[in-house]
C-alpha cells in the first residue's frame, strides 16, 4: 500500500504529535508544577518540558523512519532526560508502545489503540498502581479504553482521538477527591484528597497532542 | 584496579542509586568503610541528576552498572520513587545494562553495607542479595 489510508498513524504524525506534547508541556509547565506542589515535589512541570524538549529536539534532528522506531526513541530519551518518577512512567508507556508496533511504517487505529493499551498496562505494572490510585492511569486508562470503544464502533481516527482526549480530561478531573495510595503524595494521606493529580494532568495533555497531531492534516 | 580481574578474583558489582549524589556518595564511603580490610567488591554512586539536583539519572546508572560488571552479576540498589522506576524501567526496557544485572530490593544503607561486605568475600549474586534482603528484618527494638 503506497497511499497513506485516513486512518493511520504515519511517522509524521507520530513525530507531529510528540512536537505538539513538547510545546503542550512547556506551555503548561507551570500549571503542572503548581498542581505537584501541594501534594509531590514541585518538579513535574520543569521535568516534562526537559523530558519533552529533548525529544522534540532529538526529533527533529533526526527523525526515526517508522513510528514505533519513533516512540522507541522518545521513550529511551524520556528514561534517560526527565530525572523524575515521570521519566521511566512515560519512557515506558512509549518505549512499550513502540515495541509492539514494531516496524510498520503505517499503523492503523486499532493497531494505535493496541499498542497504546500494551503501553498503559507496561506503566501500571511498572508503578505497581491501578485506575483509581489517583495516578496518571486515570486519565491513560479511560482514554485508550474510549479510543478503541470508537474505533469499533467505526468512527475514523480523529473523532476516535477526540473522545479519547475527554476521556482522559475526564479522568483526570475526577483524580481531585481521590486519596492518593502511590507515590510521594500517599503519604499525605487525606492531605492528598482535593487537588488534581500532576500525572494524569500531564497525561490527559499528552491524549490532547495526539488528537491534534492528527486533526492537523484531516 | 586497571586490569581485567581473573574468573577467580571477579566480584559481584554494585550500584548506589539514589535521588542525591551526597546520600550515594556518603553510604557509599561508610558501607566501604565498614566492609574490613582486604579488597572490596566492586561499588559505584549514582546520585542525582546530571546538574546536580535531586532525581535519577538513567544514563549514570548504565555507566555504573558497566564499570561494577566483572562478569558475576551487577545488583542496582535504589532508594525510593524515581530511582526504583527507573531501574525497573531500565530492567524491564532497557538494553544498555550488563547481562545479569538485577534490582537490589533492600533497605538503601543497611542493604549497601550487606551487599558489600558479602560480595567483598566474593559470594555469588544471590548470596550478596539474599544478604542485603535480610537487612529488612533487623528491628531496632
Amino acid at each position: 500500500m503506497t497511499q497513506p489510508s485516513p486512518s493511520a498513524l504515519t511517522n509524521e504524525r507520530t513525530v507531529r504529535w510528540l512536537v505538539l506534547a513538547a510545546e503542550a508541556v512547556s506551555r503548561e509547565a507551570d500549571r503542572l508544577t503548581e498542581l505537584d506542589s501541594p501534594i509531590g515535589d514541585a518538579d513535574h512541570g520543569n521535568n516534562m518540558r526537559r523530558g519533552f524538549g529533548a525529544v522534540r529536539d532529538s526529533l527533529t534532528a533526526e527523525t526515526p523512519e517508522t513510528p514505533g522506531a519513533v516512540l522507541r526513541q522518545a521513550g529511551r530519551l524520556l528514561v534517560s532526560k526527565v530525572g523524575g518518577a515521570s521519566g521511566p512512567l512515560y519512557g515506558t508507556l512509549l518505549r512499550r508502545a513502540g515495541k509492539e508496533l514494531g516496524d510498520s511504517p503505517e499503523v492503523s487505529g486499532a493497531d494505535l489503540a493496541a499498542a497504546l493499551r500494551t503501553g498503559v498496562d507496561a506503566v501500571a505494572q511498572l508503578g505497581g498502581a491501578a485506575t483509581g490510585d489517583k495516578t496518571m492511569l486515570d486519565a491513560l486508562d479511560p482514554a485508550v479504553t474510549a479510543l478503541r470503544t470508537a474505533l469499533e464502533r467505526g468512527e475514523t481516527l480523529e473523532a476516535a482521538l477526540s473522545q479519547a482526549g475527554t476521556a482522559a480530561d475526564e479522568g483526570a478531573a475526577a483524580t481531585v477527591p481521590i486519596r492518593a495510595r502511590k507515590g510521594r503524595a500517599s503519604y499525605l494521606g487525606e492531605r492528598s484528597e482535593g487537588h488534581l493529580d500532576p500525572g494524569a494532568a500531564s497525561s490527559a495533555l499528552l491524549l490532547a497532542a495526539l488528537a491534534e497531531a492528527v486533526a492537523q492534516d484531516d | 584496579m586497571t586490569e581485567t580481574p581473573s574468573e577467580a578474583g571477579a566480584r559481584v558489582g554494585l550500584v548506589l542509586v539514589s535521588h542525591s549524589a551526597q546520600v550515594a556518595e556518603s553510604v557509599l564511603r561508610l558501607a566501604v568503610g565498614l566492609s574490613g580490610g582486604g579488597e572490596v567488591a566492586p561499588l559505584r554512586a549514582a546520585g542525582g541528576t546530571p546538574d546536580g539536583g535531586f532525581g535519577t539519572d538513567a544514563d549514570a546508572i548504565a555507566a555504573a552498572a558497566e564499570a561494577v560488571d566483572q562478569g558475576r552479576g551487577v545488583l542496582l540498589l535504589p532508594d525510593l520513587g524515581s530511582a526504583v522506576l527507573t531501574v525497573r524501567s531500565l530492567l524491564a526496557e532497557g538494553d544498555e545494562l550488563p547481562a545479569d544485572t538485577e534490582l537490589l530490593d533492600a533497605p538503601f544503607l543497611e542493604g549497601a553495607v550487606a551487599a558489600l561486605v558479602t560480595a567483598s568475600s566474593g559470594a555469588d549474586r544471590s548470596a550478596v542479595a539474599e544478604a542485603a534482603r535480610e537487612a529488612y528484618d533487623y528491628r531496632k527494638e
